[in-house]
Protein backbone atom coordinates (compact mmCIF):
# COMPACT_ATOMS: atom_id res chain seq x y z
CA UNK A 1 0.00 0.00 0.00
CA UNK A 2 1.40 3.58 -1.07
CA UNK A 3 1.31 6.54 1.46
CA UNK A 4 0.40 9.61 -0.44
CA UNK A 5 0.73 13.00 0.49
CA UNK A 6 -2.22 15.21 -0.59
CA UNK A 7 -0.47 19.11 -0.83
CA UNK A 8 -3.94 20.51 -0.94
CA UNK A 9 -4.89 18.67 2.11
CA UNK A 10 -1.61 18.50 3.73
CA UNK A 11 -1.92 14.78 4.71
CA UNK A 12 -0.26 11.77 4.05
CA UNK A 13 -2.93 9.22 3.54
CA UNK A 14 -3.21 5.40 2.24
CA UNK A 15 -3.25 4.65 -1.82
CA UNK A 16 -6.93 3.58 -1.39
CA UNK A 17 -7.86 7.10 -1.29
CA UNK A 18 -6.03 7.80 -4.65
CA UNK A 19 -6.71 7.34 -8.07
CA UNK A 20 -3.53 7.35 -10.43
CA UNK A 21 -4.13 9.79 -13.66
CA UNK A 22 -0.92 8.92 -15.57
CA UNK A 23 1.59 11.09 -16.90
CA UNK A 24 1.97 14.67 -15.83
CA UNK A 25 2.89 17.78 -17.66
CA UNK A 26 1.58 16.99 -20.91
CA UNK A 27 0.36 20.07 -22.75
CA UNK A 28 -2.65 20.60 -24.96
CA UNK A 29 -1.90 21.37 -28.05
CA UNK A 30 -3.30 25.45 -28.48
CA UNK A 31 -4.32 24.87 -31.91
CA UNK A 32 -5.70 21.14 -32.39
CA UNK A 33 -6.86 22.10 -35.93
CA UNK A 34 -3.05 22.53 -36.74
CA UNK A 35 -1.95 19.25 -35.58
CA UNK A 36 0.01 16.22 -37.51
CA UNK A 37 -1.16 12.60 -37.48
CA UNK A 38 2.44 12.28 -35.83
CA UNK A 39 1.58 15.26 -33.48
CA UNK A 40 -1.66 13.44 -32.04
CA UNK A 41 -0.31 10.33 -32.25
CA UNK A 42 2.79 11.66 -29.78
CA UNK A 43 -0.10 13.70 -27.59
CA UNK A 44 -2.38 10.74 -27.21
CA UNK A 45 -0.47 7.65 -26.87
CA UNK A 46 3.25 8.15 -26.37
CA UNK A 47 4.23 8.19 -22.67
CA UNK A 48 7.67 8.32 -20.59
CA UNK A 49 7.00 4.94 -19.42
CA UNK A 50 10.32 5.91 -17.58
CA UNK A 51 11.90 3.45 -15.58
CA UNK A 52 13.23 5.89 -11.78
CA UNK A 53 12.00 8.98 -11.35
CA UNK A 54 8.67 9.34 -13.32
CA UNK A 55 6.29 12.66 -13.32
CA UNK A 56 2.63 11.39 -13.08
CA UNK A 57 -0.78 12.88 -11.53
CA UNK A 58 -2.65 11.73 -8.99
CA UNK A 59 -6.28 12.89 -7.66
CA UNK A 60 -7.41 13.02 -4.13
CA UNK A 61 -10.87 10.83 -5.24
CA UNK A 62 -11.87 10.40 -1.56
CA UNK A 63 -10.69 13.02 -0.06
CA UNK A 64 -10.74 16.34 -1.15
CA UNK A 65 -11.14 15.37 -4.93
CA UNK A 66 -8.20 17.33 -6.22
CA UNK A 67 -5.66 16.63 -8.52
CA UNK A 68 -2.32 17.04 -7.91
CA UNK A 69 1.41 16.01 -9.57
CA UNK A 70 4.01 13.86 -7.91
CA UNK A 71 7.62 12.31 -8.66
CA UNK A 72 7.68 8.75 -8.32
CA UNK A 73 10.54 6.26 -8.49
CA UNK A 74 8.92 3.49 -10.16
CA UNK A 75 11.64 0.79 -9.92
CA UNK A 76 10.67 1.54 -5.64
CA UNK A 77 7.52 2.82 -6.18
CA UNK A 78 9.02 5.53 -3.58
CA UNK A 79 7.28 8.98 -3.65
CA UNK A 80 9.93 11.92 -3.94
CA UNK A 81 7.43 14.68 -3.76
CA UNK A 82 4.01 15.62 -4.54
CA UNK A 83 3.11 19.35 -5.32
CA UNK A 84 0.22 21.11 -7.00
CA UNK A 85 -1.30 20.78 -10.53
CA UNK A 86 -0.08 24.06 -12.00
CA UNK A 87 3.22 24.16 -10.49
CA UNK A 88 6.52 23.97 -12.45
CA UNK A 89 8.33 20.41 -12.55
CA UNK A 90 10.69 20.20 -9.04
CA UNK A 91 14.43 19.67 -10.10
CA UNK A 92 15.03 16.11 -9.72
CA UNK A 93 18.64 17.32 -8.23
CA UNK A 94 16.70 18.80 -4.68
CA UNK A 95 14.59 15.76 -3.86
CA UNK A 96 15.67 13.19 -1.77
CA UNK A 97 14.28 10.10 -1.64
CA UNK A 98 11.49 9.13 0.75
CA UNK A 99 10.36 12.71 1.57
CA UNK A 100 6.21 11.91 1.02
CA UNK B 1 20.64 -33.92 -27.59
CA UNK B 2 18.41 -36.56 -25.54
CA UNK B 3 15.04 -37.63 -27.63
CA UNK B 4 12.30 -37.61 -25.03
CA UNK B 5 10.64 -41.08 -24.98
CA UNK B 6 9.60 -44.33 -23.27
CA UNK B 7 12.29 -46.44 -24.79
CA UNK B 8 15.05 -43.07 -23.20
CA UNK B 9 12.66 -43.02 -19.50
CA UNK B 10 13.70 -47.05 -19.10
CA UNK B 11 17.00 -47.25 -20.67
CA UNK B 12 18.20 -44.07 -17.94
CA UNK B 13 15.83 -45.70 -15.43
CA UNK B 14 18.02 -48.74 -15.59
CA UNK B 15 21.27 -46.04 -15.14
CA UNK B 16 19.77 -44.76 -12.35
CA UNK B 17 19.38 -41.71 -13.88
CA UNK B 18 22.52 -40.82 -15.24
CA UNK B 19 22.11 -40.52 -18.86
CA UNK B 20 20.36 -37.46 -19.15
CA UNK B 21 22.28 -34.90 -21.18
CA UNK B 22 21.94 -31.11 -20.26
CA UNK B 23 18.69 -29.71 -22.35
CA UNK B 24 20.17 -27.07 -23.68
CA UNK B 25 23.96 -25.42 -23.03
CA UNK B 26 24.13 -21.94 -21.09
CA UNK B 27 26.24 -19.97 -23.89
CA UNK B 28 29.04 -16.97 -24.13
CA UNK B 29 28.07 -14.53 -26.88
CA UNK B 30 29.84 -14.92 -30.17
CA UNK B 31 30.82 -11.78 -32.05
CA UNK B 32 28.50 -11.64 -34.59
CA UNK B 33 24.64 -13.12 -35.41
CA UNK B 34 22.25 -13.07 -38.07
CA UNK B 35 19.61 -12.25 -35.46
CA UNK B 36 19.86 -11.10 -31.85
CA UNK B 37 16.33 -11.64 -29.87
CA UNK B 38 15.95 -9.50 -26.75
CA UNK B 39 14.06 -11.48 -24.05
CA UNK B 40 14.35 -14.70 -22.93
CA UNK B 41 10.85 -15.69 -22.56
CA UNK B 42 8.25 -17.74 -24.33
CA UNK B 43 7.78 -15.20 -26.91
CA UNK B 44 11.17 -14.81 -27.88
CA UNK B 45 12.49 -18.77 -26.91
CA UNK B 46 9.69 -19.71 -29.38
CA UNK B 47 11.37 -17.18 -31.94
CA UNK B 48 14.01 -18.47 -32.31
CA UNK B 49 12.98 -21.78 -32.64
CA UNK B 50 10.90 -20.96 -35.67
CA UNK B 51 13.51 -19.18 -37.49
CA UNK B 52 15.47 -22.06 -36.84
CA UNK B 53 12.84 -24.55 -37.62
CA UNK B 54 10.85 -23.07 -40.09
CA UNK B 55 13.40 -20.41 -41.46
CA UNK B 56 16.40 -21.84 -41.69
CA UNK B 57 17.71 -18.88 -39.47
CA UNK B 58 20.22 -20.77 -37.14
CA UNK B 59 22.88 -18.19 -36.30
CA UNK B 60 20.95 -16.54 -33.49
CA UNK B 61 21.08 -15.29 -29.53
CA UNK B 62 18.59 -15.37 -27.50
CA UNK B 63 19.81 -12.37 -25.18
CA UNK B 64 18.28 -12.07 -21.27
CA UNK B 65 19.13 -9.93 -18.17
CA UNK B 66 17.85 -12.97 -15.96
CA UNK B 67 17.33 -16.52 -16.40
CA UNK B 68 15.29 -18.34 -19.55
CA UNK B 69 11.24 -17.87 -18.65
CA UNK B 70 12.34 -15.61 -15.00
CA UNK B 71 10.01 -12.71 -16.51
CA UNK B 72 6.27 -13.01 -17.39
CA UNK B 73 6.99 -16.57 -18.58
CA UNK B 74 7.19 -17.79 -14.93
CA UNK B 75 4.68 -15.09 -13.63
CA UNK B 76 1.66 -15.63 -15.21
CA UNK B 77 -1.79 -17.48 -14.46
CA UNK B 78 -1.07 -19.97 -17.48
CA UNK B 79 -4.78 -19.80 -19.19
CA UNK B 80 -5.00 -20.16 -22.63
CA UNK B 81 -8.38 -19.29 -24.60
CA UNK B 82 -9.43 -17.28 -27.86
CA UNK B 83 -12.36 -15.88 -27.35
CA UNK B 84 -11.43 -12.32 -28.54
CA UNK B 85 -14.02 -10.05 -30.10
CA UNK B 86 -12.81 -8.72 -33.28
CA UNK B 87 -11.87 -10.74 -36.27
CA UNK B 88 -8.08 -9.72 -35.94
CA UNK B 89 -7.11 -10.63 -32.30
CA UNK B 90 -9.60 -13.91 -33.13
CA UNK B 91 -7.58 -14.95 -35.59
CA UNK B 92 -3.93 -14.13 -33.63
CA UNK B 93 -5.52 -16.05 -30.50
CA UNK B 94 -6.70 -18.88 -32.37
CA UNK B 95 -3.31 -19.29 -34.48
CA UNK B 96 -2.04 -19.99 -31.32
CA UNK B 97 -4.52 -22.25 -29.79
CA UNK B 98 -4.02 -24.39 -32.83
CA UNK B 99 -0.40 -24.28 -32.25
CA UNK B 100 -0.83 -24.94 -28.49
CA UNK B 101 -2.74 -28.35 -29.56
CA UNK B 102 0.21 -29.82 -30.88
CA UNK B 103 2.88 -27.80 -28.78
CA UNK B 104 4.14 -31.00 -26.72
CA UNK B 105 4.59 -33.18 -29.88
CA UNK B 106 6.12 -30.16 -31.88
CA UNK B 107 8.64 -29.83 -29.31
CA UNK B 108 8.95 -33.32 -27.79
CA UNK B 109 8.43 -31.73 -24.44
CA UNK B 110 5.68 -32.36 -22.51
CA UNK B 111 4.11 -28.65 -22.23
CA UNK B 112 1.23 -30.27 -20.15
CA UNK B 113 -1.74 -28.36 -22.26
CA UNK B 114 -4.91 -29.36 -20.41
CA UNK B 115 -7.90 -28.17 -22.83
CA UNK B 116 -10.10 -28.03 -19.57
CA UNK B 117 -12.08 -25.41 -21.14
CA UNK B 118 -12.81 -21.71 -19.95
CA UNK B 119 -15.66 -20.66 -18.07
CA UNK B 120 -16.96 -16.83 -18.34
CA UNK B 121 -19.83 -16.29 -15.91
CA UNK B 122 -22.43 -13.20 -16.64
CA UNK B 123 -23.78 -11.69 -13.52
CA UNK B 124 -25.92 -9.05 -15.39
CA UNK B 125 -28.02 -8.19 -18.13
CA UNK B 126 -24.90 -6.24 -19.57
CA UNK B 127 -22.89 -9.29 -18.98
CA UNK B 128 -25.78 -11.76 -21.06
CA UNK B 129 -25.99 -9.30 -23.87
CA UNK B 130 -22.14 -8.72 -24.51
CA UNK B 131 -21.65 -12.18 -23.87
CA UNK B 132 -23.87 -13.42 -26.33
CA UNK B 133 -22.44 -10.96 -28.90
CA UNK B 134 -19.05 -12.28 -27.99
CA UNK B 135 -20.36 -15.96 -29.10
CA UNK B 136 -21.97 -14.71 -32.19
CA UNK B 137 -18.96 -13.11 -33.47
CA UNK B 138 -16.51 -15.85 -32.30
CA UNK B 139 -18.42 -18.61 -34.06
CA UNK B 140 -18.61 -16.58 -37.45
CA UNK B 141 -14.54 -16.57 -36.78
CA UNK B 142 -14.78 -20.21 -36.07
CA UNK B 143 -13.46 -20.14 -32.68
CA UNK B 144 -15.18 -22.22 -30.77
CA UNK B 145 -18.05 -20.69 -27.93
CA UNK B 146 -21.22 -21.74 -26.10
CA UNK B 147 -23.75 -20.22 -23.60
CA UNK B 148 -24.45 -22.01 -21.19
CA UNK B 149 -27.29 -21.93 -18.30
CA UNK B 150 -26.64 -21.27 -14.53
CA UNK B 151 -27.46 -25.06 -14.12
CA UNK B 152 -25.39 -26.23 -16.49
CA UNK B 153 -22.66 -23.81 -15.51
CA UNK B 154 -22.74 -25.49 -11.95
CA UNK B 155 -22.72 -28.84 -13.64
CA UNK B 156 -19.36 -28.13 -15.58
CA UNK B 157 -18.16 -26.57 -12.53
CA UNK B 158 -19.65 -27.77 -9.33
CA UNK B 159 -18.02 -25.50 -6.81
CA UNK B 160 -19.75 -22.58 -8.69
CA UNK B 161 -22.48 -20.94 -6.14
CA UNK B 162 -25.16 -20.07 -8.72
CA UNK B 163 -27.59 -19.45 -5.61
CA UNK B 164 -29.94 -16.90 -6.24
CA UNK B 165 -29.63 -14.97 -3.18
CA UNK B 166 -26.12 -14.82 -4.17
CA UNK B 167 -24.59 -10.82 -3.99
CA UNK B 168 -23.32 -11.18 -7.75
CA UNK B 169 -26.24 -14.35 -8.77
CA UNK B 170 -25.02 -16.22 -11.92
CA UNK B 171 -27.55 -15.50 -14.87
CA UNK B 172 -25.37 -18.19 -17.33
CA UNK B 173 -21.89 -18.36 -18.86
CA UNK B 174 -20.08 -18.21 -22.04
CA UNK B 175 -18.35 -21.58 -22.33
CA UNK B 176 -14.35 -22.01 -24.60
CA UNK B 177 -13.95 -26.04 -23.97
CA UNK B 178 -10.62 -25.57 -26.53
CA UNK B 179 -9.47 -23.21 -24.16
CA UNK B 180 -7.82 -24.16 -21.05
CA UNK B 181 -4.01 -24.30 -18.95
CA UNK B 182 -0.20 -25.46 -20.28
CA UNK B 183 2.62 -25.30 -17.56
CA UNK B 184 4.01 -22.41 -18.63
CA UNK B 185 7.98 -23.02 -17.82
CA UNK B 186 7.66 -26.02 -19.64
CA UNK B 187 6.85 -23.88 -22.56
CA UNK B 188 10.24 -22.05 -22.16
CA UNK B 189 12.33 -24.61 -21.79
CA UNK B 190 10.72 -26.46 -24.43
CA UNK B 191 11.28 -23.98 -26.96
CA UNK B 192 14.91 -23.32 -25.34
CA UNK B 193 15.58 -27.08 -25.98
CA UNK B 194 14.38 -26.78 -29.52
CA UNK B 195 15.89 -23.88 -30.68
CA UNK B 196 19.84 -24.74 -29.09
CA UNK B 197 19.37 -28.42 -30.53
CA UNK B 198 19.17 -26.52 -34.12
CA UNK B 199 22.08 -23.96 -32.83
CA UNK B 200 20.46 -21.23 -31.32
CA UNK B 201 22.88 -19.38 -28.45
CA UNK B 202 21.02 -18.78 -25.52
CA UNK B 203 22.72 -16.37 -23.55
CA UNK B 204 21.49 -15.63 -19.93
CA UNK B 205 21.98 -13.14 -17.15
CA UNK B 206 23.11 -10.52 -19.83
CA UNK B 207 21.67 -7.30 -19.82
CA UNK B 208 21.34 -5.69 -23.16
CA UNK B 209 22.16 -1.91 -22.40
CA UNK B 210 21.53 -0.34 -25.89
CA UNK B 211 20.63 -0.92 -29.13
CA UNK B 212 23.71 0.60 -31.50
CA UNK B 213 22.53 1.81 -34.84
CA UNK B 214 24.85 2.26 -37.80
CA UNK B 215 25.24 6.08 -39.65
CA UNK B 216 22.57 4.88 -42.20
CA UNK B 217 20.22 4.33 -38.78
CA UNK B 218 19.69 0.52 -39.65
CA UNK B 219 20.42 -1.41 -36.83
CA UNK B 220 24.40 -2.75 -36.04
CA UNK B 221 23.99 -4.65 -32.60
CA UNK B 222 23.17 -4.81 -29.19
CA UNK B 223 25.17 -3.35 -26.10
CA UNK B 224 25.04 -5.85 -23.16
CA UNK B 225 26.63 -6.28 -20.10
CA UNK B 226 29.21 -8.52 -21.82
CA UNK B 227 30.38 -6.26 -24.81
CA UNK B 228 29.13 -5.04 -28.03
CA UNK B 229 27.59 -7.72 -30.14
CA UNK B 230 26.69 -7.06 -33.68
CA UNK B 231 23.70 -8.26 -35.64
CA UNK B 232 22.08 -7.71 -38.79
CA UNK B 233 18.83 -7.86 -37.13
CA UNK B 234 17.29 -7.31 -33.32
CA UNK B 235 14.32 -8.46 -32.44
CA UNK B 236 12.80 -6.87 -29.36
CA UNK B 237 10.63 -9.48 -27.19
CA UNK B 238 11.23 -7.93 -23.77
CA UNK B 239 7.76 -7.20 -22.13
CA UNK B 240 7.57 -4.38 -19.32
CA UNK B 241 10.87 -3.68 -20.29
CA UNK B 242 10.82 -3.47 -24.28
CA UNK B 243 10.34 1.00 -23.91
CA UNK B 244 13.12 1.18 -22.17
CA UNK B 245 15.03 -1.14 -24.60
CA UNK B 246 13.14 0.31 -27.95
CA UNK B 247 14.55 4.14 -26.75
CA UNK B 248 17.80 3.81 -26.69
CA UNK B 249 17.31 2.80 -30.74
CA UNK B 250 15.04 6.22 -30.67
CA UNK B 251 12.29 4.25 -31.17
CA UNK B 252 9.45 5.02 -28.73
CA UNK B 253 6.62 2.89 -28.57
CA UNK B 254 2.72 3.52 -26.89
CA UNK B 255 3.32 1.45 -23.93
CA UNK B 256 2.94 1.80 -20.25
CA UNK B 257 4.19 -1.08 -17.78
CA UNK B 258 2.23 -1.71 -15.00
CA UNK B 259 2.43 -4.57 -12.24
CA UNK B 260 0.73 -7.48 -12.93
CA UNK B 261 -0.13 -9.69 -9.31
CA UNK B 262 -1.57 -13.40 -8.81
CA UNK B 263 -1.45 -15.57 -5.89
CA UNK B 264 -1.78 -19.13 -5.08
CA UNK B 265 -3.06 -20.93 -2.28
CA UNK B 266 -1.75 -24.30 -0.66
CA UNK B 267 -2.42 -27.20 -2.98
CA UNK B 268 -5.49 -29.36 -2.33
CA UNK B 269 -6.85 -32.49 -3.92
CA UNK B 270 -8.90 -31.73 -7.42
CA UNK B 271 -11.47 -29.57 -6.58
CA UNK B 272 -11.76 -27.37 -9.35
CA UNK B 273 -11.47 -29.09 -13.14
CA UNK B 274 -11.78 -26.12 -15.42
CA UNK B 275 -11.05 -22.27 -15.48
CA UNK B 276 -13.37 -19.74 -14.20
CA UNK B 277 -13.40 -15.97 -14.94
CA UNK B 278 -15.66 -13.82 -13.83
CA UNK B 279 -15.40 -9.51 -15.01
CA UNK B 280 -18.11 -7.93 -13.07
CA UNK B 281 -16.47 -9.82 -9.77
CA UNK B 282 -13.15 -9.78 -10.95
CA UNK B 283 -12.49 -13.29 -10.34
CA UNK B 284 -10.19 -15.59 -12.44
CA UNK B 285 -9.61 -18.52 -11.43
CA UNK B 286 -8.26 -22.32 -11.88
CA UNK B 287 -6.57 -25.32 -10.20
CA UNK B 288 -2.73 -26.43 -10.76
CA UNK B 289 -1.90 -30.22 -11.64
CA UNK B 290 0.20 -29.78 -8.20
CA UNK B 291 -3.36 -28.46 -6.67
CA UNK B 292 -3.02 -25.28 -5.97
CA UNK B 293 -5.56 -22.64 -6.38
CA UNK B 294 -3.88 -20.14 -9.16
CA UNK B 295 -6.05 -16.77 -8.74
CA UNK B 296 -5.57 -14.35 -11.08
CA UNK B 297 -5.88 -10.52 -9.52
CA UNK B 298 -5.11 -6.99 -11.63
CA UNK B 299 -2.88 -4.30 -12.48
CA UNK B 300 -1.87 -1.96 -10.18
CA UNK B 301 -3.12 1.30 -11.38
CA UNK B 302 0.08 3.42 -11.19
CA UNK B 303 3.20 2.25 -13.65
CA UNK B 304 6.00 0.66 -12.12
CA UNK B 305 8.71 -1.79 -12.49
CA UNK B 306 9.05 -3.26 -9.00
CA UNK B 307 7.48 -6.66 -9.48
CA UNK B 308 5.12 -6.60 -6.55
CA UNK B 309 2.36 -4.34 -6.84
CA UNK B 310 -0.07 -3.64 -3.63
CA UNK B 311 -2.11 -5.45 -1.20
CA UNK B 312 -5.35 -3.83 -1.69
CA UNK B 313 -5.56 -5.08 -4.97
CA UNK B 314 -4.78 -8.72 -3.39
CA UNK B 315 -7.74 -8.02 -0.94
CA UNK B 316 -10.17 -7.15 -3.76
CA UNK B 317 -9.36 -9.72 -5.42
CA UNK B 318 -9.54 -12.66 -2.68
CA UNK B 319 -13.12 -10.92 -2.06
CA UNK B 320 -14.18 -11.68 -4.62
CA UNK B 321 -13.35 -15.65 -5.19
CA UNK B 322 -14.99 -16.58 -2.08
CA UNK B 323 -17.72 -14.37 -3.13
CA UNK B 324 -18.13 -16.46 -5.99
CA UNK B 325 -16.62 -19.66 -4.96
CA UNK B 326 -18.35 -19.80 -0.69
CA UNK B 327 -16.19 -23.39 -0.70
CA UNK B 328 -12.62 -21.33 -0.80
CA UNK B 329 -13.59 -19.19 2.32
CA UNK B 330 -11.63 -20.52 4.52
CA UNK B 331 -8.46 -21.40 2.13
CA UNK B 332 -5.01 -20.17 2.29
CA UNK B 333 -3.03 -18.63 0.42
CA UNK B 334 0.82 -19.34 -0.11
CA UNK B 335 2.44 -16.86 -2.10
CA UNK B 336 1.65 -14.06 -4.30
CA UNK B 337 3.84 -12.00 -6.74
CA UNK B 338 3.81 -9.99 -9.66
CA UNK B 339 5.62 -9.20 -13.54
CA UNK B 340 5.70 -6.34 -15.16
CA UNK B 341 3.43 -6.24 -18.65
CA UNK B 342 3.79 -3.64 -21.21
CA UNK B 343 0.18 -1.90 -22.06
CA UNK B 344 -1.16 -0.12 -24.89
CA UNK B 345 -3.84 1.92 -25.45
CA UNK B 346 -5.71 -0.28 -27.41
CA UNK B 347 -5.05 -2.96 -25.37
CA UNK B 348 -3.87 -5.25 -28.37
CA UNK B 349 -0.07 -6.09 -29.26
CA UNK B 350 2.46 -5.16 -31.73
CA UNK B 351 4.45 -7.64 -33.94
CA UNK B 352 6.09 -5.03 -36.13
CA UNK B 353 8.44 -4.01 -38.11
CA UNK B 354 10.04 -0.43 -36.68
CA UNK B 355 11.44 3.10 -38.70
CA UNK B 356 15.00 1.73 -38.06
CA UNK B 357 15.75 -1.14 -40.74
CA UNK B 358 16.48 -4.36 -38.88
CA UNK B 359 14.49 -3.56 -36.18
CA UNK B 360 11.64 -5.44 -35.49
CA UNK B 361 9.63 -5.77 -31.70
CA UNK B 362 7.29 -8.12 -30.11
CA UNK B 363 5.02 -6.00 -27.40
CA UNK B 364 2.47 -4.63 -25.87
CA UNK B 365 0.67 -8.05 -24.60
CA UNK B 366 -0.65 -6.17 -21.63
CA UNK B 367 -2.30 -8.88 -19.06
CA UNK B 368 -2.89 -11.75 -22.04
CA UNK B 369 0.37 -12.78 -23.60
CA UNK B 370 1.12 -16.39 -22.30
CA UNK B 371 -1.89 -17.79 -24.44
CA UNK B 372 -0.58 -15.72 -27.15
CA UNK B 373 2.88 -17.47 -27.08
CA UNK B 374 3.25 -20.23 -29.51
CA UNK B 375 1.03 -17.55 -32.20
CA UNK B 376 2.87 -14.67 -31.36
CA UNK B 377 6.44 -16.43 -31.55
CA UNK B 378 5.24 -18.17 -35.01
CA UNK B 379 4.05 -14.53 -36.45
CA UNK B 380 6.91 -12.42 -34.95
CA UNK B 381 9.85 -15.16 -36.60
CA UNK B 382 8.15 -14.83 -40.22
CA UNK B 383 8.22 -10.93 -39.73
CA UNK B 384 11.46 -11.31 -39.02
CA UNK B 385 13.03 -13.66 -41.31
CA UNK B 386 11.03 -11.91 -44.27
CA UNK B 387 11.50 -8.22 -43.22
CA UNK B 388 7.64 -8.38 -43.84
CA UNK B 389 4.60 -9.24 -41.54
CA UNK B 390 2.36 -12.63 -41.52
CA UNK B 391 -1.05 -11.92 -42.63
CA UNK B 392 -1.95 -12.71 -38.97
CA UNK B 393 0.30 -9.94 -37.58
CA UNK B 394 -0.05 -7.46 -40.29
CA UNK B 395 -2.58 -5.85 -38.45
CA UNK B 396 -0.91 -5.49 -35.26
CA UNK B 397 1.84 -2.49 -36.23
CA UNK B 398 2.94 0.17 -34.53
CA UNK B 399 2.00 2.43 -36.84
CA UNK B 400 -1.69 2.07 -35.85
CA UNK B 401 -1.50 4.37 -33.46
CA UNK B 402 -0.82 6.99 -36.07
CA UNK B 403 -3.42 6.05 -38.51
CA UNK B 404 -5.96 5.79 -35.89
CA UNK B 405 -6.97 1.71 -37.32
CA UNK B 406 -6.99 0.97 -33.39
CA UNK B 407 -8.10 -3.27 -32.22
CA UNK B 408 -9.62 -1.61 -29.74
CA UNK B 409 -9.79 -4.78 -27.11
CA UNK B 410 -9.81 -2.02 -24.62
CA UNK B 411 -13.61 -1.68 -24.77
CA UNK B 412 -14.08 -5.50 -26.81
CA UNK B 413 -12.52 -7.88 -24.68
CA UNK B 414 -14.23 -10.36 -22.91
CA UNK B 415 -12.38 -9.49 -19.63
CA UNK B 416 -9.50 -8.10 -18.39
CA UNK B 417 -7.52 -10.04 -20.50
Amino acid sequence: MLLIHCPHCEETLPEAEFAYAGQAHIVRPADPMSQTDEQWEEFLFIRENAKGAHYERWRHLHGCGRFFNAVRDTVSDRFLTTYPSGTPRPDLSTLTEGKA
Amino acid sequence: MTRFNAFALLKNALNGHKGWTEQWPDSQPKKEYDVIIVGAGGHGLGAAYYLAKQHGITNVAVIDKGWLGGGNTGRNTTIIRSNYLYDESARLFDHAVDLWENLSQELNYNVMYSRRGVLMLAHNVHDVQSFTRHIHANRLNGVDNRWLTPQECKDYCPPLNISANARYPVMGGALQERAGTARHDAVAWGYARGAAERGVDIIQNCAVTAIRRNADGSVAGVETAKGFIKAKKVAVSAAGHTSTVMQTADVRLPLESYPLQALVSEPVKPIFPCVVMSNAVHAYISQSDKGELVIGSGTDQYTSYSQRGGLPLIEHTVAAITEVFPIFNRMRMLRKWGGIVDVTPDRSAIISKTPVQGLYVNCGWGTGGFKATPGAAHTFAWTVAKDEPHPINAPFTMERFRTGRLIDEAAAAAVAH
